[in-house]
């Protein structure tokens, strides 16, 4: 008796911590994550670092600022187009700038965006290769 | 009810016992350290120990000890409004208690000469007269003696040092990593010729005692460096000596021709011995330590192997490995140290971030034995710890990074630190 209220009371529990995760973010799966982290070792690790803290006075973080968990299409043409001119955020000035990625697919701009926007303590919606799209034909 | 009470009684002793600590500081001790243990955190050669003169300055870039032991350090961001502070140890105990500010432009150079304090902004060069008592005359009317040279954010730091013969020369680094048409952008080409040579990617010299100059006025003296900040006037050899910067990316840009482990020790960081009219090579060549050859960069054609048009230009006296980025160069011209560090270069190196995936390095000082003004010897760690632990330093989090470095008349050297905002004083104490 007691087995089983203890695993009714399990299921229950799981239920409702399902409930409020699908409430708040949908989890990226894990294939997208695996195939982002890929593409960000690649492109942009070098610069942002593996904990996506980025380098004081040169390359921002990537952790909470509203450049990542913001809307998706700014992310998408930062992305895309690169940043010329020095950024602040909060006190900090980061003087490297942004290279344009213009050569990625679509694909793999989609994949290191969801794999960014949910690492590093960061929990935001997914990028679709339809949102990149939309912003790549926007930008020709 | 009870328990709560007790906690409430407990909470307010303890208020009052942190009040009563408090109240026993005076307002005139505004550098409290806190730095304790064995030479303040720092790992020595024997016979040398570390002080440390003061703590939490804020972003303490280069810094110079005038000859009656006052300490000026140049802010790289104002603090209170501030960025030039002057530290004063009136007591003696090597601490410096008296800490004033003055000067509302943020930067990377100071040093003083002749009388005359200079610091620099990110596009000029400031001087404020010394007066009888050694003090700066007047803090809020310095003489504007360069102005308007290029500031584009990367790579802005302006280092400035002295001659004998009434010049102050300037770094001007370049705002671009190899002169790309899209600077650090993957497939963009190299610029042949670079346009940024014209004003930036050299040193310039200016007259150390007339106001508003600016490049018409000037003289490029060298060119072809990407970005130096350690820069200085070796008074034994009586010539200009500085630390490059070397460019980052090789893997991240060219992932055919380069390893991340490659990535991580290539190019060198070279050390110039620079004459009027030096040409270093940069945006078409790099230094590789491991081919000891100046090779043709990737965005003009090299791969790796081939020198191409980088045979003709002028080569390092000494290159240590890639991304550790010096940011300050000393020549000791003390009595205090032993023999073999006189006249001797202490590097200051601010640590690196370029080597990912690979673990980051740097975060120390070095010491280079030098021979009638060239290097003989290997380089040797002279000051560590600085980054905390060995995980620290691999990931690139380090707690203080070497930026500045000067000599004290009492012949110690000190270090600055950028990231916390750290002074140390290192003496030699004997075996």
């Amino acid at each position: 008796m007691i087995n089983r209220i203890c695993f009714l009371s399990i299921l229950l529990g799981l239920f409702f911590v399902s409930i409020s995760a699908g409430l708040q973010q949908k989890k990226p799966s894990p294939v997208v994550m695996e195939r982002g982290k890929k593409v960000y070792e690649k492109e942009c690790l070098g610069c942002h670092q593996a904990d996506g803290a980025g380098t004081p006075r040169m390359n921002p973080p990537l952790i909470k600022t509203k450049w990542v968990i913001g809307p998706k299409e700014q992310l998408i043409k930062v992305v895309m187009k690169g940043i010329t001119d020095p950024l602040t955020i909060g006190d900090d000035e980061y003087y490297n700038p942004m290279p344009a990625h213009t050569y990625m697919t679509d694909q793999d701009i989609s994949d290191v965006l969801t794999y960014v926007r949910n690492s590093f303590g960061n929990k935001a919606s997914a990028v679709t290769v339809n949102d990149v799209k939309a912003v790549r034909a926007k930008l020709k | 009810m009870k328990r709560i009470t007790q906690n409430i009684l407990a909470a307010g002793i303890v208020c009052m016992i942190a009040l009563q600590a408090c109240a026993g500081d005076t307002a005139q001790v505004k550098n409290k350290t806190t730095l304790q243990g064995d030479n303040a955190g720092l790992k020595l050669p024997d016979g040398f120990d570390a002080i440390v003169v003061a703590e939490n300055l804020g972003r303490a870039r280069h810094i110079v000890v005038n000859s009656n032991g006052d300490i000026y350090v140049k802010l790289e961001r104002l603090k209170d409004g501030k960025g030039i502070l002057r530290l004063r140890d009136a007591d003696g105990d090597g601490k410096a208690e008296q800490i004033t500010a003055f000067g509302n432009y943020p930067g990377t150079g100071i040093a003083i000469k002749n009388g005359y304090l200079y610091a620099s902004s990110n596009s000029g060069i400031y001087r404020y007269k010394l007066n009888e008592k050694n003090e700066v005359a007047n803090v809020d009317k310095p003489e504007n003696i360069v102005k308007d040279l290029a500031d584009h954010g990367e790579h802005n730091a302006k280092s400035i040092t002295l001659d004998n013969a009434g010049n102050i020369y300037v770094n001007i680094g370049a705002f671009s990593n190899a002169c790309q048409v899209q600077n650090r952008t993957k497939g963009s080409p190299g610029q042949d010729p670079c346009p940024i040579l014209d004003v930036a990617g050299g040193i310039w010299q200016f007259k150390a005692d007339q106001l508003n100059q600016s490049y018409p006025q000037g003289v490029r003296y060298c060119t072809g460096i990407r970005n130096t900040v350690g820069i200085t006037w070796n008074e034994q050899a009586n010539e200009l000596y500085a630390m490059q910067h070397g460019r980052d990316d090789l893997h991240r840009l060219f992932d055919s021709l380069y390893t991340e482990q490659q990535n991580a020790e290539l190019p060198a960081e070279e050390m110039f011995l620079v004459k009027k009219g030096s040409n270093f090579g940069w945006p078409y060549c790099y230094y590789d330590q491991i081919q000891h050859k100046k090779l043709l960069g990737p965005e003009y054609g090299g791969n790796g192997k081939d020198e191409g048009r980088c045979a003709g230009f002028d080569k390092p006296i000494y290159a240590f490995p890639g991304h550790l980025a010096p940011n300050a160069l000393l020549f000791y011209t003390g009595n205090k140290f032993p023999e073999k560090y006189k006249n001797g270069a202490f590097i200051a190196f601010h640590g690196s971030w370029n080597r990912a995936p690979e673990p980051q390095a740097g975060y120390f000082v070095v010491f280079l034995p030098f021979k009638n003004g060239l290097p003989d010897g290997t380089w040797e760690v002279f000051a560590d710890g600085f980054a905390g632990s060995e995980q620290d330093r691999a990931s690139g989090k380090a707690k203080y990074r070497p930026c500045g470095l000067a000599q004290g008349p009492d012949g110690s050297i000190y270090v600055s630190d950028d990231n916390a905002g750290n002074i140390w004083k290192i003496s030699y104490k004997g075996k």
